[in-house]
């Protein structure tokens, strides 16, 4: 028995469950009503009264995206007296946003410009505020720019940083005309307890939060004759990039990834997944140390749980949140990282160049990546690992600026080396895929078979449960390897750093006796990365995710330590995992940080 | 010729040292005959809203919830209002009275009394007489407390569910309704949250009952209210008034024999011309007919000295401040409504651009979050339509 809501919409019957908003059911029935502070991720906020609608026979307006349905309600989305409010509402947030729409980041891809398309005709009437306050651009951060004669106050970026990140970095301040989005004591960005994930970046309806865009240095680069740029592309940009390039969400496009960044220019076109391959090996066999010294060896400075490294975001938090954790931390870079420091030594050599006359390059899901890149430890090589690291988004934008037809591209393979890569590597990019891939090879390695999941599936840990936990029993483990004979590995994994403040409170307080915990700062993972296509939501998040594990099972080889390439640079290069090569160029350390 | 004036009441401040008995008394009935008696009162909220009292006593009765709360608004804030504090500082125990009366109704063991910033120098004797209040009421077994918490400055504060968040330690600002208090109030408890003179009446007739309070005022306008009244007037202060009086008797009364508008209900409230004094009632049913307005109970009288334009600019500063900043029509609004009077009146938009501003006052009363930004236009609207000369000259 289900007590659904009649109404009508428009003079259109809808029939919905309670609770429903009016907003959710125009939607059933394709009705648009347009909005600006509403985020499906997020929770509802009805302060930019956008969406306000008329019910027949009530004085005032209703924000739809908060307002329950009602039986018998009659609702007209746009009558006179809803479009006249609608315009001026409109009109009202133009006047408070600096509207130099064509030197705008954002120019063609904001959410005020195209309300105000629909709505404003000709000039609007109201005074323009912008020129009458002292606004600020926050331009310190390697990640992020916050330019605050953009913002139209609607507090995505506000909901974003608290629900979803459990960081607060951005809080209003003031009130009244001086309402604004700041940060602790108006500091930059850069100072406070930022992650630089950049979801406050992926939900800004305007220019308010963007990217810091490298594109130019990039160019630059790419036309000066006398450098070598490689550039390496991250395990979840090849299932996103087509988004930002008109095509729809959960496209595999990595061999027409590959062909534009030849197109562009890059001298060699390389994988981030290469050095997600290799991360595996270092940082599993981080793991089997670490569980070997504690379980058989009683070291007590040894610390389990190990967590993952890869998430720049998630480094910066465990810094400022739990730094008495940093030891549990893997010492094994980032993919990224890991790539930088061998593009400039190992392949600089086997390419002949001068690692000076080397750009190196990578293109990522993140912001955090660039702060990343220019955190002071990942100068391994002697230079800057990696020089410029661009998201998703600055790609599609490169490849739109060359003028290039995406979507007629032909498919084209990596270069070699370092540009090989398991179905493991792919994972990356969605959450609980680190854990996957670690699993299936650190198993492996401990009994010499395969993990036993059906087709190498490890579904406990995939999909958008918040946290999740799984657990791996071992037995009959190899010789060497007889401490784990009956051990219950129990692993975790969150993303979201609201979720990962969850699990670490968890481990402090005690309750959770977990081996190895998986954190990606960013909801879905790298997918939903603050670098990737906008918009979000949880459908698009969905269909990437798909994507990314389609690709993983079309892929010949599925597990990190199979790829040939991988057995090549330990044989050539490495020598052996946690070798003396490997802590030089592969490994770092962490930093605790002021925690306000 | 003899005026007839105002009949001044005096039931508010009649200090009475009753509470024990009255408590006693109240405690004997059942909490359905004690709703009834409020309902049948006419009682509506003092704060200026003017909610039924009993029925929001009821529904917070009627939900289910492991704790419930009482809470007083004492954040009086609106401009020209200052009876509340009166309230507070001569009869303090009518209040808490109708608290515990509530208290014991809703199944509340916890009540507040959201105090204004400003109002700190009442915090200690109000601290006196809540302590002996509960001596009182552990005395009649009532379980039951009251804390004062102090607000800390923002007129938005006074908003109910902004209260509710500003008490919770967030910042203070209004939230999507529904829910309503009463059912999601104060750490999204079940709520009553009544005006500081709401619950002294009904001190009033929790000890003179009902019919006595009825008797009082006129039709859906029932009892006293408690004025205050400033500007122009050779008497300023406190006063109780019967309910349903004419604007007309007021200005005989208190003015100054110069006023040509009285300012009903603060800046929020409405601006009633000279020649609309006779036709205006002051009481609840004002919204529906137009011609009687609500109030808080700030009356503020201006006489032919004053520039009506440095009325409303005064007011617009008041609102460009205080708005929480959370809603577009609010925050911008108020501030294109105030630059806009500004550029008329320096002659830098025509004076047709005072119409556009009224569009805009309209569209920020059926469009803003709360409260506060709905009735900017209340003020504004009315000044500019009648004195639209004083803005343009």
């Amino acid at each position: 028995m289900s007590d659904k809501i009649n109404l009508r919409i428009d003079n259109i019957a809808v029939s919905v469950e309670e609770g429903t908003t009016i907003l959710e059911a125009a939607r059933k029935v394709n009705i648009r009503i347009p909005t600006l502070c509403h985020h499906e991720d997020l929770c509802v906020a009805g302060n930019c009264r956008v969406c306000m609608v008329e019910q027949t026979g009530a004085d005032r307006l209703l924000p739809s995206c908060a307002m329950p349905v009602s039986e018998g309600m009659e609702i007209q989305t746009n009558s006179l007296k809803v479009r006249s409010a609608r315009r001026q509402i409109i009109e009202l947030l133009v006047s408070e946003h600096r509207a130099d729409c064509t030197r705008c980041y954002k120019n063609g891809k904001c959410e005020l410009q195209e309300l105000s398309s629909e709505y404003i005709i000709g000039e609007s009437g109201f005074i323009d505020l912008v020129p009458l306050k002292v606004m600020t651009i926050d331009n310190f951060s390697p990640s992020i720019i916050k330019d605050d004669s953009k913002c139209i106050r609607c507090q995505r970026c506000v909901r974003t940083c608290d629900q979803l990140q459990n960081i607060g970095a951005l809080t209003v301040a003031y009130k009244g005309k001086n309402m604004k989005i700041s940060s602790f004591y108006e500091k930059p960005m850069y100072e406070v307890v930022c992650t630089n994930c950049g979801q406050c970046v992926n939900r800004c309806p305007t220019g308010a939060l963007t990217e810091k865009t490298y594109v130019e240095q990039v160019w630059t680069a790419i036309n000066n004759d006398k450098k070598h740029v490689v550039v390496q592309t991250a395990p979840a940009v090849r299932i996103a990039l087509g988004e930002a390039l008109g095509m729809p969400a959960g496209e595999i496009v990595t061999g027409k990834m590959v062909s534009a960044l030849r197109r562009l220019g890059f001298d060699s076109v390389l994988d981030t997944d290469f050095t997600a391959d290799l991360t595996i090996i270092e940082e599993g066999n981080e793991l089997l140390q670490r569980l070997k010294k504690v379980l058989v060896d009683g070291d007590t400075s040894v610390k389990i749980p190990m967590t993952t490294s890869c998430s720049p975001g998630w480094v910066k938090f465990i810094e400022h949140t739990f730094p008495e954790y940093l030891e549990n931390v893997s010492t094994a870079k980032s993919p990224q990282q890991m790539f930088g420091a061998l593009a400039k030594t190992f392949y600089a050599k086997k390419v002949n160049v001068e690692p000076e006359d080397m750009v190196s390059v990578s293109i990522m899901p993140c912001t955090a990546k660039k702060y990343e890149a220019d955190r002071p430890e990942m100068r391994s090589s002697g230079y800057k690992d990696v020089d410029f690291v661009l998201t998703t988004r600055e790609l599609a934008l490169m490849i739109k600026q060359a003028g290039i037809d995406f979507a007629s591209l032909p498919e084209d393979e990596y270069d070699s080396f370092m540009g090989e890569s398991s179905g493991a590597a792919v994972i990356f990019g969605a959450t609980g895929g680190v854990m996957e891939a670690a699993l299936r090879t650190a198993y492996e390695v401990v009994t010499g078979r395969e993990v036993p999941f059906d087709n190498l599936n490890i579904t406990p840990v995939r999909g958008m449960d918040s946290i999740k936990e799984a657990s791996v029993k071992i037995e009959n483990p190899l010789p060497e390897w007889s401490f784990l004979d009956g051990v219950e590995l129990k692993t975790c994994v969150a993303h979201g750093l609201s979720n990962a403040k969850q699990v670490m409170e968890a481990v402090k307080s005690g309750k959770a006796d977990y081996h190895f915990i998986e954190i990606m700062a960013c909801p879905g993972g790298c997918l939903g990365g603050g670098g990737q296509p906008i918009p979000t939501s949880p459908a698009i998040r969905e269909k990437r995710s798909k994507a990314i594990y389609k690709e993983d099972s079309l892929k010949p080889i599925r597990k990190s330590h199979e790829n040939p390439e991988i057995a090549q640079i330990y044989d050539e290069f490495l020598k052996e995992p946690l070798g003396k090569k490997s802590h030089q160029l592969l490994h770092t350390h962490y930093t605790e940080r002021n925690r306000y | 010729m003899k005026k007839k004036h105002l009949q001044r009441l005096d039931l508010i401040f009649k200090n009475e040292h009753d509470i024990e008995d009255i408590l006693t008394k109240t405690f004997k009935k059942s909490n359905e005959e004690l709703v009834n008696d409020l309902i049948s009162s006419g009682l509506k909220g003092r704060g200026g809203a003017g909610f039924p009292t009993g029925l929001k006593w009821k529904l917070a009765s009627e939900e289910e919830s492991d704790s419930k709360y009482i809470i007083c608004n004492a954040d009086e804030g609106e401009p020209g209002t200052f009876k509340d504090r009166e309230i507070l500082s001569r009869v303090p125990h009518k209040v808490l009275t109708g608290m515990a009366v509530c208290a014991r109704i809703i199944g509340a063991k916890k009540g507040f009394i959201y105090l204004r910033g400003e109002y700190v120098f009442l915090k200690p004797q109000l601290m006196e007489v809540i302590k002996e209040f509960h001596q009182l009421l552990d005395k009649l077994k009532l379980d039951f407390r009251v804390e004062i918490f102090l607000g800390s400055g923002a007129y938005i504060c006074g908003e109910e569910s902004a209260l509710f968040e500003s008490m919770e330690g967030k910042r203070g600002e209004p939230r999507n309704k529904p829910p309503f208090p009463t059912q999601h109030g104060y750490k999204s408890k079940p709520t009553v949250i009544n005006n500081v003179e709401t619950l002294a009446h009904t001190y009033s007739i929790f000890k003179y009952g009902a019919d006595k309070f009825k008797d009082l005022g006129v039709q859906d306008s029932r009892g006293s209210k408690v004025f205050s009244v400033s500007g122009d007037t050779p008497i300023p202060g406190i006063y109780e008034l019967e309910f349903g009086m004419s604007l007309q008797k007021f200005v005989e009364d208190f003015g100054d024999g110069d006023a040509k508008a009285v300012q009903v209900g603060g800046a929020s409230g409405f601006c009633v011309p000279r020649k609309k004094f006779d036709k205006t009632v002051i009481g609840y049913q004002g919204k529906l007919r137009g011609t009687s307005l609500p109030t808080g109970g700030s009356m503020m009288i201006f006489n032919s000295s004053r520039s009506m334009y440095n009325v409303l600019h005064n007011y617009l500063d008041f609102f460009v401040e205080e708005s929480c900043g959370q809603c577009t029509p609010c925050r911008v609004g108020t501030q294109q409504l105030l630059l806009g009077i500004e550029a008329v009146k320096k002659g830098e938009q025509p004076s047709s651009y005072l119409e556009k501003l009224m569009e805009l006052a309209e569209a920020m009363r059926i469009t803003a979050k709360c409260g506060l930004g709905q009735s900017v236009a209340n003020s504004f609207s009315s000044i500019v339509e009648n004195f639209k000369e004083e803005m343009i000259y």
